[in-house]
């Protein structure tokens, strides 16, 4: 039995796709070049396979991805995980924002954000910093022209630099993208376990 | 090579100061950013959306989404498929009223896109890999769209 999911959680639900992946066994050599598998590594979940159809796009997205959640400088992660979720939130991706608040909340060894964000929605109780960074990334996801002057005010007073700035706009933009792929071509899922 | 991107020329950054540093600090960025451009406007394997149908589809995103000068510049490459460029023209002229609508869906309603939205592309004879084409597509300009609109703004804050 699979139950689709409808409310925000932290607790990752199952990816299920509403396309055919590609079957690993069929797969082209550009596709299993994109999907790095090797005889070592031959375990790629649904949503790659799923990707594994567009092989050109899948090749350039994995490193860009990377570059822009995880490279050096700039703003800190759990940060980038808040410009990530507020797009996602904004887009009701519900696997996207569970990924990417537990990792918000393993980052800060706290899950005192992502609790007030889920309970409460945007409007929840943040510190000024956080208020910034979150606010910029649901105008900028609503509609790029919601995003004005005033967000950037905010985000200066807040004491963020031109890097950080920088750094945030590429993640919640980057969650433009990811949530137009996770929550367009598939389901967020429980699956319950057969009683045997 | 980054300043290449059509990104950083959209929105036209000057030498000096925070932001050209801010961005050429994530050179690499831009520089994937603009192969990810490649791959799903103009990707060598075009399925059934030849390059001119994908150039029209993001004129017509861009415009969804205000930005004037990217979608004029996507609508140079859209040849045939120029009309699409106009979010007034629902592709029934061209045989691609579910396509179109689908993509003007989930560029500017995306929260609400259903399992529906993708069965119904599926209905009209749409192939698996070619939904992922148009979501791939779709989903790199909201990006793309998002990122000018950010340096946009940051152009103005941080000169």
């Amino acid at each position: 039995m699979t139950r689709v999911i409808t409310k925000f959680t932290r607790n990752v639900p199952h990816w299920q796709p509403r396309v055919t992946p590609v079957n690993l066994q069929e797969a082209t050599e550009e596709q299993l070049d994109a999907l790095k598998v090797t005889p070592s590594n031959t375990k790629v979940s649904d949503y790659v396979l799923t990707l594994a159809h567009d092989v050109e796009s899948l090749k350039v997205r994995s490193p860009l991805f990377n570059a822009i959640m995880y490279d050096k400088g700039g703003m800190r992660r759990a940060e980038r995980e808040l410009g990530a979720l507020g797009a996602s939130m904004v887009n009701h991706c519900i696997y996207c924002a569970a990924v990417h608040a537990a990792r918000h909340a393993q980052l800060e060894k706290s899950t005192e954000v992502t609790d007030r964000l889920f309970r409460d929605g945007a409007k929840a109780e943040l510190d000024a910093r956080d208020r910034a960074i979150f606010d910029f990334a649901v105008a900028l996801s609503e509609a790029p022209s919601q995003a004005g002057p005033e967000h950037m005010a905010a985000l200066k007073a807040a004491g963020l630099d031109a890097a950080e700035v920088l750094d945030l706009i590429l993640s919640a933009a980057l969650f433009g993208w990811a949530n137009r792929l996770m929550h367009v071509l598939g389901d967020p899922v429980r699956v319950s376990e057969d009683v045997a | 090579m980054a300043l290449d991107s059509t990104a950083l020329k959209q929105v036209g950054i000057a030498a000096d100061g925070a932001l050209s540093e801010a961005t050429a600090g994530r050179a690499s960025i831009f520089e994937m950013t603009q192969a990810a451009e490649d791959a799903v406007l103009r990707p060598k394997d075009q399925g059934p959306w030849s390059h001119e149908l994908r150039a029209a589809l993001a004129a017509r995103i861009a415009r969804l989404n205000a930005e004037a000068d990217l979608a004029l510049q996507y609508a140079e490459g859209a040849g045939a498929f120029a009309d699409l460029a106009d979010p007034a023209n629902d592709g029934a002229a061209q045989g691609l009223t579910e396509v179109v609508a689908f993509m003007d869906k989930v560029a500017a309603d995306t929260r609400n896109v259903a399992a529906a939205d993708i069965s119904g592309l599926q209905a009209a004879g749409v192939a698996d890999a070619d939904i992922v084409r148009l979501a791939e597509l779709n989903a790199f300009l909201a990006y793309q769209i998002r990122v000018i609109a950010g340096l946009r703004l940051m152009k103005g804050a941080f000169a």
